[in-house]
């Protein structure tokens, strides 16, 4: 979980990671390699990639926008077939519902969904996740944030999400980096977050809502 | 029997003129969308190609002819100067509706497409085509109906065309003959406007 302001480089952090910038100094080393020696096609389609506005292909069905990267793999039909199908399943679109619509029939909530698939296509490792659930009500948000933790789990992947929400990240994140002017200015498991003193971090804990008692 | 010559030649002049703007409209299609493509990965060819194509546009049609006439190997009299003044009319509008569709495709579909690992060319290929097609279409077809009637002055230089008759009927106070000319030349631009159109229309996604 990168947290931080707007403006505080999460947002860059990220697109540092599949190359889509260059870092001025410093290397980020994936499975040991320094990305940098890496040609940035290959690298991307191992990296999943979500962002708030989703980005799907206006022209294109769920099914065609989820089988995206395995398209630009060249994988066989009825591979590619199958793990599209599995993977709607998983993010709660069945495709013989949903396969066959365009982005434009899908609430906000729902073109997440084939967003989060189309990451996890091409079995990537790494998924990149950039304010993914930002946009939409809270119900469905929280909908996303329970599933994501159920995908997370049932691949195996490591993810790197950027939120400006301390709830979203003490929720979803095993470790939580806090962000400022583009310096990392802790990283510590959520128990370890909530306790620290650090002003900036103290800034983000104090936004937390503190329910009040219910009536009845 | 005067009728009769009459509409065999206008027939022949309509395909004469069909083939000047035929083969102009293909060039100007070509060089456009090329042009177009690669002006919007770099800006340094898109500054330029759109400043030449705008200067061309402002020379007077009928200047442009005869601009080329005393130009050796490309100008002279004849229908290989008509079809070049013709290729420079109409790129304009194909360059720019090119530049304009790609450029205007949303900036998160391209982030998103460029992050999943698509090469430049598949972007350009899955994505911006695609969806900057009916507003390249809309600028080839406004390029093909301006020919349609540019085309008739290819006539003064040689060029053929239903200019011909225009010119005859001009000449000589000839109503019939001018109206053979350009009643036909408006139907053609009709024609090509409402068929191109419709192929605008069909390349529309949601």
């Amino acid at each position: 979980m990168l947290l931080g302001r707007s403006g505080s480089g999460k947002t860059t952090a990220l697109r540092l990671v599949n190359r889509m910038l260059s870092p001025a100094s410093g290397r980020i080393l994936l499975d040991g390699r320094d990305i940098q020696t890496l040609d940035p096609i290959p690298l991307r389609r191992r990296i999943g990639y979500v962002i708030q506005e989703v980005g799907l292909l206006p022209h294109w069905t769920v099914s065609q926008n989820a089988g995206l990267v395995p398209t630009l793999e060249s994988w066989p039909l009825d591979r590619k077939a199958a793990r599209v199908s599995e993977l709607l399943e998983q993010v709660g679109l069945p495709q013989a519902m949903f396969g066959e619509r365009y982005p434009y029939e899908l609430s906000g909530g729902q073109r997440q969904r084939v967003g989060v698939a189309r990451a996890l296509a091409n079995e990537s490792k790494l998924l990149l996740f950039d304010e993914p659930f930002g946009a939409l009500d809270p119900i469905t948000r929280h909908e996303m944030q329970q599933q994501f933790l159920a995908l997370r789990s049932r691949y195996n992947i490591a993810s790197l999400f950027v939120t400006h929400d301390v709830a979203e990240a003490l929720a979803l994140g095993t470790r939580v980096g806090l962000l400022e002017n583009g310096r990392l200015e802790k990283l510590a498991t959520p128990e370890e977050f909530r306790q620290t003193t650090l002003p900036s971090a103290r800034r983000f804990l104090d936004t937390l809502p503190t329910l009040p008692a219910r009536n009845q | 029997m005067i009728w009769r010559s009459l509409l065999h030649e206008v027939l022949s002049l309509t395909l004469e003129h069909l083939y000047l703007v035929g083969i102009a409209a293909f060039f100007a299609v070509a060089l456009g969308v090329g042009f177009g493509i690669l002006g919007t990965r770099r800006p340094g060819l898109r500054r330029v190609s759109l400043a030449v194509a705008n200067v061309l546009q402002t020379i007077p049609s009928l200047a442009l002819f005869g601009f080329l006439i005393p130009i050796p190997f490309i100008g002279g009299i004849g229908q290989h100067t008509a079809i070049l003044a013709l290729v420079l009319y109409a790129i304009l509008p194909v360059l720019r509706n090119t530049i304009v569709g790609i450029m205007g495709v949303d900036a998160p579909v391209r982030e998103a497409a460029i992050a999943m690992g698509m090469t430049d060319t598949q972007l350009l290929r899955y994505v911006e085509l695609p969806l900057a097609a009916p507003t390249i279409l809309a600028g080839i077809r406004i390029a093909v109906v301006a020919t349609i009637g540019t085309a008739t002055i290819a006539a003064v230089i040689g060029g053929g065309g239903l200019g011909v008759l225009i010119f005859r009927g001009v000449a000589s106070v000839d109503v019939v003959s001018i109206l053979a000319g350009a009643i036909p030349a408006a139907l053609l631009a009709l024609l090509a406007d409402a068929g191109l159109g419709m192929l605008e229309h069909a390349s529309k996604h949601r």
